[in-house]
Formats: C-alpha cells, structure tokens, sequence
C-alpha cells in the first residue's frame, strides 16, 4: 500500500515536470505574440520592442523557463502582464467555481446513473429496461451545450422559472445561487448521467453473468439480494474510473455551458486567456488541470483498494 | 455495510461539494445576481469585447476607453452623439491668428475621484505624459504639441509646431484624457479621473461596476450604479436580456437575433452608426493587387447591398471609403464603382488577369466569417476565385496580417474613429497605399482653415477612391436593444467612449 502510493507520487513529480516543459514550449510555438495583442493595430517595431521588455518575453526561454517554474515551486504564478494582476486568487475564484459545477453535477449524475444503470442491467429483457437504454444512447448522443440551450429556452425564456444564466457567489445570496446552480448542472448532469448509465448497466450485466454471483443463486439469494450483497462492488471499479476521467476532463471541458450560462469557470479563463496570448495565465491554468487530473487518478487508486480488497493484497 | 459500498464515492462527492459550498465565496468577483430594487437606480449593459486591463496609455484596443472616457476619465472637450466637438473640462477656447495656440478656459471646482482638484497643471501633466509614458502609437498624436503652458489655475495655452485641425478632435479621444499626478500609480487596475463615476469593482472578462461620485462637478448621473457586463456570446446575451439580468445590449454583433425583439413592446431596438467599417483590404503592394485596375474589377465585382442584407440581416449602410456621414468632410462617393461584373472582367481581361487565384485571409470574428462566403461568392462570378484562410483574430491576424503584410486579401472591422489617415496616408500601414498623391494634400488641409480642411480631406478621399486603395464592404451598425424604461443610452458610437452619464430610468 505504502509502495503504492509513494510510487504513485513519484509518478505525479515526473508528469508534472514533463508538463511544465511541454506547456511552456507549446505556448511559445504557437504563432501570436503577447506584445502585438496588447499594441493591437496601433503597435510599431520600437513599442513592440518595449512591450517585449516590460513583458519579459524578450529574455532567453531558459531564463523565462526557470523564472516561471521557480515561480510554481513557491506557489506563485505571478502577475499576468495582460490584466496587471496576481493570477493565483483569480485561478482559484475561478476554479472554485468550476468544482461546484462540475462536482454537483457529476453526484447527480451518478445518483440518477446508480439505480437506473443497474435496472436496466438486471431487467435487460424487460421492456423498462430496454426503455432505460434507449433514452441514454439519446442522452449520450445530445451535446452538453444543446442540453444547456434547450433548457434555457424551455425554463428561462418560456416559463421564466429560472434565470438563462450568471453566477452569484453561495456566500452573497445562497437561494440566488441554487437557482443560478440549477439549469447548468442539470444541463451537464443530465448528459453526464446518461454515459455513467451506460456504463453501470454493462458492469451490472457483466458481473451477472459471474460464477460467483450464480453460487451466491444457488445459496438461495434472491436476484437483487445476490446483486447488492455480491455485485455491486465489483461492479463499481469500472464506474468509479469512468467516473474520475469525467471529472478531470468537464474542469475544461464544461466551457461550453460555461459559455451558454455565462459561468465565470476555469474553461472560459483559460479560452480568454488563449485568446489574448496571456502566458503565464495559460500556463498556471494548464498546470492545475494536471495537477487536478493527476490527483484524481491518485485518488481513484486510493479508492480502487478501498472497494476491492484484493487489490491491497496484490502490492 | 456492504451494500453501501457504491454510494462511497457519491458520498465523497457530495461531501466534497458541501465543504467547498460551506462559506466559500467562489467567482465573488464575477457577476452579481441581486434582483433590481423598485426605484431603480441602477442598470447593467451588456458588451461584448471586454477590456483585458483598465489602462488605454498601455493597452490597445477600444474596449478599455469604451468603459472609461467620459465616464471615469474627462478630456477638455468630447464629441456628442451628432459627431461635434462640445466644451467638457473646458468652458470654452480660442485659437489664435496664426492657428498654432489654443487657449483653453477650465471649469472650476473640479476635483478628481481622489479628492485632489483639478487644475490646469493637470492638463499640462497629461498631455506631456502622453509623450514620456504612453506606449501606444495613438500617442502619436499628440507630437504636434511643441508645449503646454500653464497660465493660471484656470487657463491654460497649447502650443503646436503647426496649425492642425485634426489635434482638437484628438484630444475628445483617450489621448485627451486628463489624469492626476497622484492618481496614475495603478492605471491597470485603478483609474482616477475626473468623470462622474469611479470604479467600484473591476473583474477581467466579466464585469465592471461603476458608482457615481457625490463630489462630482457637474450634473449627476440618472442611474447611480452601472454595471458593463462583458458576455462572449450573443445568444447568451440576449436571453439575459429577456430574462431581465442586463437592461441593455450595446453593439450587439448577432443581427440574426434582433427581429424578436423589434416585435415586441418590452424592448426598444435602435440601430445607430458606428466609426467602425467592414474593410475588403487588398495588398496594393503584391499581385494581384499592386495593379490598380484589378482592385478596381474586384469592387465592381461587390454587390455591397447584397453583401449588407445576407451577412447582416440588412443593418448597416453603404460609406466608400473609411469615412463615416458624422465626419464634418463626409462626401458621398458610392457610385464611384457601381455593381457590374461585366465592367469588372473587363477590367481583368485588361489587367492580363484573368482566372485569378487568391487567398482571403479571414478572421475568427463572427462579422468577418458572415461576410466572406458572399464576398467570395461575387468574386467567383468574374473570374476570381477567392480561397477562404481562417485567421485566429487577434493574435494571429495582427502578426500574420496586420505586421507581416503576409496575406493578398483579407477583411477587418476597423473601429477606430477618424482613421482615414491612419489607414492610407502611411505606406508602412498593411494595405500598403502609396499614399505619395495624398500626403501633400493631407498635410495641407490640417493647417488650413475648417473650410480648407474639409475640401482638402473630401480631395483626399476622392483620390483614394480613384486609386481603388482599398475596399469598405459597409458601414458597421451599432445595433442597441434596451428594456422599454431605460433611457439614454447612447445610440451612436462615433468615438470609443460609452458615455453612461444620460441614463435614466422612465
């Protein structure tokens, strides 16, 4: 358990390392330059020239290189020279937002995919489960974004139950925020939740075919009894991967419904931030996806020996 | 217990979110939701391009002055929504014999949003700061400036090297803004200046809050708090209009969207002129485009009214070249090439250059992409065929295009008031005129009287338009819906400002 982890930590050093290197050359290959975008139209060479100097993008790329990751290494990621401000408590107002999207999001996609998932597992025959099926292959079919588009205009602009979009803080006007929270999310859940159903119901199904779950049959087990008793567990390695991989990929990924309802997340800094060729902005931004994706699959192991015993045993 | 194990990592979760939610004040600086009081005396108005920073002596762009001039930042003088130079910071000026010095009268018991009063000193700290601080080229037109002498508190003379018409108008845009000695140490994050409002909270690409001051010099705002909402996307910004979380979209850049609106009573839609213009911009330094009869085929080859009503849903109006109706030496020059594909093969057939291949070079903005499959369209049907090159705007335009003159044709919205001369009479710019026919005249009507500068500026058009230096597609509208109630908000944009002082609630 212990190797595990440690070896596990040694791994998260190594990517994140290789990150910071492909990040920073990455930005710097892509045609655009920081200086032109702040001078716009009216830029001349000697401003340019200026600029650069300000920006410090004129120095050598190992300098600027080491200068950032010094940087990251003290937990600072420094003034973005486009907006003259700290970048950290903008990533973490920013990322904040985008945790309680995604999070809230991804738990009510999981208890809406749990049972549904395993019903349509274990009454595949069934016309109820056939039903289940056909309507998250639609689910998983419809984008994020034409959910979130739908939704508005069904709930927003037709029955004006809830606003099209905007964000307000929990601590400035909780109620306001469920409110804001509710048609997001339930765009996002409701797409997230038809793939995590996808995936319990094959886990069900496959662990149904087991021997075990036959023996426990044969003790005298009902169906659900043997399932819930025997299955379940095995059954949730799958999901729980599914599970994490989604999460780190909607951080960024729900910059579409960020975009639709007008949600200040990580997604759309990190678009703006490309957009405006803010360096150091997008490069802070990248890096704490990695670090985000990386602990996630940190902790999905941690949970992998939690629900399967034999996987504390095999280290 | 062991029935519950699959609910572990749904507990995790909402566990997890239940703590970030426990007195977290996540995207606190981003939009406030709180509903509008019964008096209203507030409003928020959605923009589009946000400002990456508050400080237009350093960045470029129009967005950062569209917030800023004549709300928190005053000139002497500003432009009005008919396009004339009216008194501001300043009761009133003279110009002397020889046409070389104003002599500018203040206002008195003006103070900036600091506390500190406004004097002439300041004028004269703002305008020479202009040339030692400023970085972008606007500053450039301050150099006529030889000096600026203090006078009294109140009165304050501008020397210039040579007489210039174009100088007093300049200094109604950002160049002219007055700033504070004690108020310039955070430009990027907080402005001081002597408008009627101050800014009360400032969030990149989201929103800023403008309060109004108590001690402000002039008449009061009707509204006392305006929020400028920057929303990245039109269908986004018009349901926050219907439901109510923006009274107002200025510059909306979706026409497809207004006609639901224009039907219905809750809200008013305007759609007024902008400085800005659709270019067709061609490399008059390369082939094809170096032989002025091909540029001249490709405009006779437009059918710009067409162009207007199918990329832009018909708002918009025809100009020739980049000047607008409210410029004081507007000439109306459209018939110089009307639509006709026979003249423009012609035109090819004796340029030698028939079946043209080309490359267009468009930028990723919704304007640029709605007009270029038509614009290309019209020039296959005389023989030129146009491939569409998608440009990543800004960043990848501004290099490719704009600095390495790396591109035949291409297409911009080019915003920036008065930029006749900007555009043409600089042979470095990235058409590449030769502007050898102009420059003489140009320089002539600066210095000359208003009504030698006006023929002199329409002398200079006429030439430009002769020389096919470039194409206009169309005058960009600056399309404006409010709520039915709110009143005041400006419907021209002639220069960058968005003045918010005449807002009022009905």
């Amino acid at each position: 358990m212990a190797i595990r982890l440690l070896v596990n930590l040694v791994r998260f050093a190594a990517t994140f390392l290789v990150a910071t290197v492909v990040v920073f050359l990455f930005m710097r290959l892509i045609p655009g330059d920081p200086a032109q975008v702040a001078l716009g139209v009216n830029a001349s060479p000697e401003l340019l020239e200026q600029m650069r100097a300000q920006f410090g993008t004129d120095r050598p790329l190992a300098v600027q290189y080491l200068d950032w990751v010094g940087g990251l290494l003290r937990g600072d990621f420094g003034v973005s020279y486009v907006t003259r401000q700290d970048i950290s408590p903008l990533v973490i107002d920013r990322l904040q937002v985008s945790l309680i999207l995604v999070l809230t999001a991804m738990a009510v996609a999981l208890l809406v995919a749990i049972p549904l998932g395993t019903i349509a597992a274990v009454r595949h025959r069934n016309f109820s489960g056939i039903a289940i099926g056909a309507v998250s292959q639609l689910g998983v079919a419809i984008p994020g974004f034409l959910a979130g588009i739908l939704l508005v205009i069904v709930f927003s602009i037709q029955l004006g139950w809830f606003p099209a979009g905007g964000w307000t803080p929990p601590n400035q006007d909780f109620g306001e925020f469920l409110r804001r929270l509710f048609l997001p999310v339930l765009a996002l859940a409701s797409v997230q939740g038809a793939i995590l159903t996808r995936y319990v119901r094959s886990a069900v199904l496959e662990i149904m075919s087991e021997d075990y779950l036959r023996t426990a049959r044969a003790k005298g087990l009902s169906k659900t009894g043997a399932l819930l008793k025997h299955g379940m567990r095995n059954a949730a390695i799958p999901v729980i991967t599914v599970t994490g991989v989604q999460i780190a990929a909607l951080i960024i990924g729900a910059v579409v419904i960020e975009r639709v309802f007008v949600i200040p997340g990580l997604g759309s800094m990190l678009l703006d931030a490309v957009g405006n060729r803010d360096l150091l902005t997008v490069q802070s931004l990248v890096m704490v996806l990695v670090a985000i994706t990386l602990l996630m699959n940190l902790l999905i192991d941690v949970i992998y020996t939690i629900v399967d015993p034999r996987m504390r045993k095999s280290s | 217990m062991r029935r519950k194990t699959p609910l572990i990592l749904t507990a995790a979760l909402a566990a997890a979110t239940a703590l970030v939610l426990a007195g977290c004040s996540a995207g606190s600086g981003g939009s406030t939701g709180a509903a509008d009081t019964a008096e209203r005396t507030s409003a928020t108005i959605a923009l589009t391009a946000a400002p990456v920073n508050l400080d237009f002596t350093t960045t470029a762009g129009a967005a950062i002055p569209q917030a800023l001039m004549s709300n928190v930042y005053e000139g002497l003088v500003e432009i009005n929504q008919e396009g004339e130079i009216v008194p501001l910071l300043a009761k009133e000026w003279s110009l002397s014999d020889d046409r070389k010095t104003y002599t500018f009268t203040l206002n008195e018991g003006v103070t900036f949003s600091n506390g500190e009063p406004f004097t002439a000193a300041d004028v004269k700290f703002s305008f020479d700061r202009v040339k030692t601080d400023w970085t972008t080229t606007l500053k450039g037109k301050m150099d006529v400036v030889e000096s600026v002498e203090v006078l009294s508190d109140t009165e304050v003379a501008v020397h210039l090297t040579q007489p210039s018409n174009a100088w007093l108008f300049n200094i109604a845009t950002p160049i002219g803004a007055i700033f504070s000695p004690s108020g310039v140490d955070d430009l990027a994050n907080a402005p001081v200046g002597t408008g009627p409002y101050e800014v009360a909270s400032w969030t990149p690409n989201e929103s800023l809050v403008l309060d109004t001051r108590d001690d402000y010099w002039g008449d009061a705002p009707g509204v006392e708090q305006v929020t400028l909402k920057y929303l990245a996307d039109a269908t986004a910004t018009t349901n926050a209009l219907r439901t109510g979380d923006v009274d107002a979209i200025v510059n909306l850049q979706a026409p497809e969207l207004v006609s639901t609106f224009e039907e219905d009573p809750a809200f008013e839609v305007v759609s007024g002129t902008s400085s800005g213009e659709i270019s067709l911009s061609l490399n008059n330094r390369i082939a094809p485009f170096d032989d002025v009869r091909v540029r001249q085929a490709v405009l006779h080859a437009l059918d710009r009214q067409a162009i207007i009503d199918t990329a832009w849903n018909g708002y918009g109006s025809l100009t020739a070249t980049y000047v607008t109706p409210l410029e004081p030496y507007y000439v109306d020059l459209n018939d110089a090439y009307e639509y006709n594909p026979e003249k423009a093969k012609e035109l090819l057939k004796e340029a030698g250059a028939e079946n043209l291949d080309i490359t267009f070079k468009v930028p990723t903005r919704p304007y640029a992409q709605a007009v270029s499959e038509i614009v290309v369209s019209q020039l296959a049907a005389v023989g030129i065929n146009a491939t569409i090159e998608s440009s990543e705007f800004p960043a990848v335009w501004l290099e490719d295009v704009f600095t390495n003159h790396n591109y035949q044709m291409t297409t911009v919205l080019a915003v920036e008031a008065r930029d006749l001369l900007t555009v043409f009479n600089n042979p470095d710019y990235y058409i590449g005129y030769d502007n050898s026919k102009i420059a003489p005249i140009a320089a002539e009507a600066d210095a000359a009287d208003e009504a030698g500068y006006i023929e002199g500026m329409q002398q200079v058009q006429k030439q430009i338009v002769d020389d096919a230096a470039s194409g206009v597609l169309f005058l960009f509208p600056n399309i404006v819906i409010t709520t039915a109630g709110l009143e005041g908000v400006p419907e021209n944009a002639i220069v960058e400002a968005l003045n918010l002082t005449d807002l009022s609630w009905k």
